[in-house]
Parts: C-alpha cells; sequence; structure tokens
C-alpha cells in the first residue's frame, strides 16, 4: 500500500510510531499528483516547496496536533496568506492574500500540510465545476464524468488519492454534491458551525466550509478542527462542540430515520433510488425506527435558492471594482466603464447570469415580489425541517438525482443545471447540517452518495448514522483504478 | 415575457457589466426561462409570514473596542492594479 492511499486515521498511527515521517507521506501525495492530476485536473496550483517545508516543520513537531503531517488540499476560495486564490476566476488569477482563513490557521496549528489550491466552479457557481476559468476536474471514476461542483476539485483530490482529506465550501450543495458523484465523505456543517472568515463570499447566509475525506472518522476528525467559535465572523454561533469521533458507534437502537417521501419521486435516477433504500434497510436492520415523513415545501426549495443565491452574490461580488484588488481594464479613462470593462472581462457567463438575476431581484419595484417573497417561503421551508424534526433524528435521501453525467450534458440550459441541486439546496436555506456518505455503485461503476440532514448543531447525530451505513457496507477500501 | 431586453440592458448597467449585442440577447432569455420558472413561488400565500434572512440568527455579535493587529498600509495596497505605494489610483473623476 503506497503512503498516499491511506485514512487520516491509519497515517496518523505510522507517524506516530515514527514508521513514516510527514516528509515522505507528502512526498508519496506529490508523486501522486504528478502521476494522475493530469488526468483529473483536480489542482489549479501545488506548491511542493511550501508543502515539503509544512512537513518538515510537522516532523519538528513530533506528532503534537490533530492533524500533525497530514497533507490536504484547499478549495481555491479559502484565503492561503501567500499562496494565490484565485476562486475559479480570471478576475482573481493574480489575487495573493495577505491573510489565512480562520480554518486555514486552524489546520496549519494542528500540523496539516497544505499541497495546494483546487479547481472548482467560478466563484462556486456551478454543479459540475466546468466553470473554472483555469481547470475543469474530472472523476476519478469513469473518464469524460464530471466530479460534480461546485467543489469538484476538492472531491476528485480526495477520491484520486493525491491528498488525505480536502476543505469546500457548500452553498447549495457544493460539498455533498461532489463527495456523492466522487463517492467519498463530505460534510456541511450547521450555519455558524466553522468560520467563514476568509471564505471568499458567494452567498453569505448560506455559504459554510466543511470537510471532504475518504471515511467517516477521517471526515469526523476534520470536524474537530474546523467546528468552532471565531469572533472574526459575526454568524458564527458560540456553541459547544462534542469530540465527534466518540459518536461513531455501531447500532441504530433508539433513533428515529425519517424519510421524506418528496426526494423520492419523478426524475430520480433507479439505481440512486436503490442506493438509498438499501441504505434505509441497513438502518432498519441496525435498529433504527424508519418514519415516513413530508417535506411538503420540497419543490419550491430551487426557486427560492435561485433568488436569493444570486441576489446575495450580486451584492457580495459588487467589490470586484478593479480597485483594491483582481482585474482591472487599464484602457478604460472614466471610472464607471472602468468597473463595467474590469468585471466583463474578469467575471464568465455564468457569475453574470447570477450577477443580473440577483440584481434584478434586488431592484426597485421587483424587491418585494421576488427577494421579499423568497425570503418568506424559506421561513415556510425552514418550518417543514423544524416539524420533521420533531417525529425524526435524522432524515435520509439522496444526494443528487442521478450518478455523476458526462461533460456538456447540461449544455446551455442554466435551469436544467440548477434542478439538479434539489435535494441539497435546502439544508442550506434552513442552516441545518448534511452529509453525503459512499452508498454503493451504479452499473455503469459511478459512485452513489446517500445523504444524511440533522437539526442544527447535531453533525455528531449525522456521523453516527453515515457511520454505520458504511461499516454495514464495506464499500469504504474501495478505490479508482487510474 | 417575465423581461425584456431593454430591462437587462438596465440591470447590466446597475451591476457595472458591459454586455455583447449577442450576450444580451441570449442573457434575455434565459432569465426570461428563469425569471417564469421561480414565479411558482406566487402559488404560496406568504402573507403575514416573516421573511428569513438568516438560517441562525444570533443577535449583535459584539466585541470589545480594543485596537488589534490590521494588515499595514503595504499589505493592503499589495494587490491592488494600480497604486502609489500611499493610495489606490483610480481614472480621474472629476
Amino acid at each position: 500500500m503506497h503512503p498516499y492511499e491511506l485514512t487520516i486515521c491509519q497515517a496518523l498511527e505510522k507517524l506516530g510510531s515514527g514508521e513514516l515521517s510527514s516528509r515522505e507521506l507528502t512526498l508519496s501525495c506529490l508523486d501522486r499528483i504528478t502521476a494522475v492530476d493530469d488526468r483529473i485536473k483536480a489542482f489549479i496550483r501545488v506548491d511542493p516547496d511550501h508543502a515539503l517545508a509544512m512537513a518538515d516543520r510537522a516532523d519538528a513537531r513530533k506528532g503534537s496536533g490533530a492533524l500533525c503531517g497530514i497533507p490536504v488540499s484547499i478549495k481555491d476560495l479559502l484565503c492561503t496568506k501567500g499562496i494565490a486564490t484565485t476562486c475559479g476566476s480570471k478576475i482573481l488569477e493574480n489575487f495573493i492574500p495577505p491573510y489565512n482563513a480562520a480554518v486555514i490557521d486552524k489546520l496549519e496549528n494542528e500540523g496539516a500540510v497544505i499541497l495546494g489550491k483546487t479547481s472548482m466552479d467560478e466563484f462556486a457557481m456551478g454543479s459540475t465545476s466546468e466553470t473554472c476559468a483555469f481547470k475543469v476536474p474530472e472523476n476519478p471514476w469513469k473518464k469524460g464524468y464530471v466530479a460534480g461542483g461546485s467543489s469538484g476539485g476538492s472531491a476528485a483530490s480526495v477520491a484520486a488519492c493525491e491528498c488525505l482529506a480536502s476543505l469546500g465550501s457548500d452553498t447549495g450543495g457544493s460539498i455533498r454534491q461532489p463527495a456523492s458523484l466522487c463517492g467519498i465523505v463530505g460534510m456541511k456543517p450547521t450555519y455558524g458551525r466553522v468560520s467563514r472568515y476568509g471564505l471568499i463570499a458567494y452567498a453569505s447566509s448560506l455559504d459554510q466550509v466543511g470537510p471532504f475525506a475518504r471515511d467517516v472518522r477521517d471526515c469526523a476528525l476534520m470536524m474537530n478542527v474546523l467546528a468552532g467559535y471565531d469572533s472574526k465572523d459575526s454568524t458564527s454561533v458560540r456553541i459547544e462542540k462534542p469530540d465527534y469521533t466518540k459518536s461513531l458507534i455501531k447500532g441504530m437502537k433508539g433513533m428515529r430515520v425519517g424519510v421524506p417521501r418528496e426526494y423520492f419521486g419523478e426524475g430520480l435516477d433507479p439505481e440512486v433510488e436503490g442506493a438509498v433504500k438499501n441504505g434505509i434497510t441497513l438502518l432498519r436492520e441496525a435498529g433504527a425506527e424508519i418514519v415516513d415523513v413530508s417535506l411538503p415545501h420540497t419543490d419550491y426549495c430551487v426557486a427560492v435558492y435561485y433568488l436569493i443565491a444570486p441576489a446575495e452574490a450580486s451584492s457580495n461580488l459588487a467589490r470586484y471594482d478593479g480597485v483594491h484588488y483582481g482585474h482591472r481594464d487599464m484602457s478604460a479613462d472614466s471610472l464607471i466603464d472602468m468597473y463595467k470593462e474590469s468585471r466583463s472581462a474578469g467575471f464568465g457567463a455564468e457569475v453574470k447570469r447570477r450577477i443580473l438575476l440577483g440584481t434584478y431581484a434586488l431592484s426597485s419595484g421587483y424587491y418585494d415580489a421576488y427577494y421579499k417573497k423568497a425570503s418568506q417561503v424559506r421561513t415556510i421551508i425552514m418550518n417543514d425541517f423544524k416539524k420533521a424534526f420533531e417525529i425524526c433524528d435524522v432524515l435520509i435521501s439522496p444526494v443528487a438525482p442521478t450518478p455523476a453525467w458526462k461533460f456538456g450534458a447540461t449544455g446551455d440550459d442554466p435551469l436544467a443545471m440548477y434542478l439538479s441541486d434539489i435535494f441539497s439546496i435546502s439544508a442550506n436555506l434552513a442552516g441545518i447540517p448534511g452529509i453525503s456518505v459512499p452508498g454503493g455503485f451504479s452499473r455503469e461503476g459511478l459512485p452513489i452518495g446517500i445523504q444524511l440532514q440533522g437539526p442544527h448543531f447535531k453533525e455528531e447525530v449525522l456521523f453516527k448514522v453515515a457511520y454505520n451505513i458504511e461499516q454495514c457496507l464495506d464499500i469504504y477500501n474501495k478505490r479508482p483504478v487510474l | 415575457m417575465k423581461i425584456t431586453k431593454k430591462e437587462v440592458e438596465h440591470v447590466a448597467h446597475l451591476a457595472r457589466l458591459n454586455l455583447s449585442e449577442q450576450e444580451l440577447e441570449k442573457m434575455t432569455e434565459q432569465l426570461d426561462n428563469l425569471l417564469s420558472y421561480v414565479a411558482k413561488l406566487d402559488e404560496l400565500d406568504t402573507e403575514n409570514i416573516r421573511p428569513t434572512t438568516h438560517a441562525f440568527s444570533i443577535s449583535n455579535a459584539f466585541r470589545e473596542d480594543r485596537v488589534q493587529n490590521s494588515l499595514s498600509r503595504k499589505e493592503a495596497l499589495a494587490n491592488s492594479p494600480k497604486q502609489n505605494d500611499e493610495y489606490f489610483i483610480v481614472p480621474r473623476i472629476l
């Protein structure tokens, strides 16, 4: 077994016993990147010197730190001091952050080794990572298939064993969906659980940072490091965090698993449905009580999301003005023209579309009809979840309606792509945590994820249920052949 | 039609974006399509429903009013496409 194939837990053991050094493990990952990333295209930037320097520091620390010596990748929208952070956009092609995101500081404090920055949809706007201005990641399980999005590079890098774990962000499914499509574990924590300081904003009331890992225990270890209050994020919630690895216990006795009936309708791929139903059976056999629940306004989630997210984006992305950082058109001689030329050249089509949609939804005369209406329906959707969690502890469902699809399949129809987010965006609207755990494979050999959603700040419940599915299925050691 | 070409042009100006004639055509069609879709929200009665702006609302997040380390001027200006070590430079306004 190559070092790059190890889980975090396995690697920590070997690092602790002295059988392996972080330098050796980091070199193994860097070699793996050299060998496979021409095809996977998970990395926009790899910084071997920086990574090896971090590895040597980790080796000198002799194991102090929860992730000491563990090589990870970072979605290219988390600010890394001194390392270019592009957000997948030409407008930030040369942006070098003067500070670290809070989660990067946390990783560094625990001794993690940062290998590089991963490819993603431009400004995290997309479901396939195809809107990335630099590189489009490919699904490690099948050539010509998308890795999902928007954190496609992060998911692909973990699935392809180029690193042991990764950080992504999830605004409407951008961690859970690529985790599902790439056959790994990905968690979107509760809104407010993980600091957003230094996360380049897309839709601030929906964005949340979270981890990718190859199994549930590794994902829990990552969350132990990431979770916690941060005074620099005014939406960060001051609430105790448990040791998530303590909830990894087999047996589902006394737990009520809700099956939202609206998630099993038209448009759901039969193989995906089969995998989720199999997961339900496994949990029942492990002692869980299965409860039929209803989330009656599921059908309105996409409409709500595609008003609120673009509205917030149009405001957040106003800062790209060619003055403080980012691309600037040097030929324009008036300020307004300079703004327009800089922004028009720097942003891609999907970003422009969402800025226009959001600006329209917020503009005078339309605000009540669109933004306010959507925010009211958001309340209705949150109440659906509140009611559901009165009769169950966790919800089980698909993550995405289908396994990974071919590049270009969503074509030029934005609405078709947006509709594929139907099962993942409600968690962001409600602010609740969600996790994607591998649930099987399609006949074509593509991974299928199972989604678990829980009440606010109940990540430990999701880890417990995900762990039970993982242990029963016993597919978590399966890796793509590259 | 939910939105006209002229309205898209106006919104583009508000958002400080230039659109080519071809982009304008396509954006108008796509935005019209999206706005027709989101109109399904009108099926729901939202009278007296409080809008949600944050999923987990916390009241004022205050901290002590104490001077803390911040970026130096050099660091703050470092990413600017045009600056003179003291200020950001923009095209003439007046």
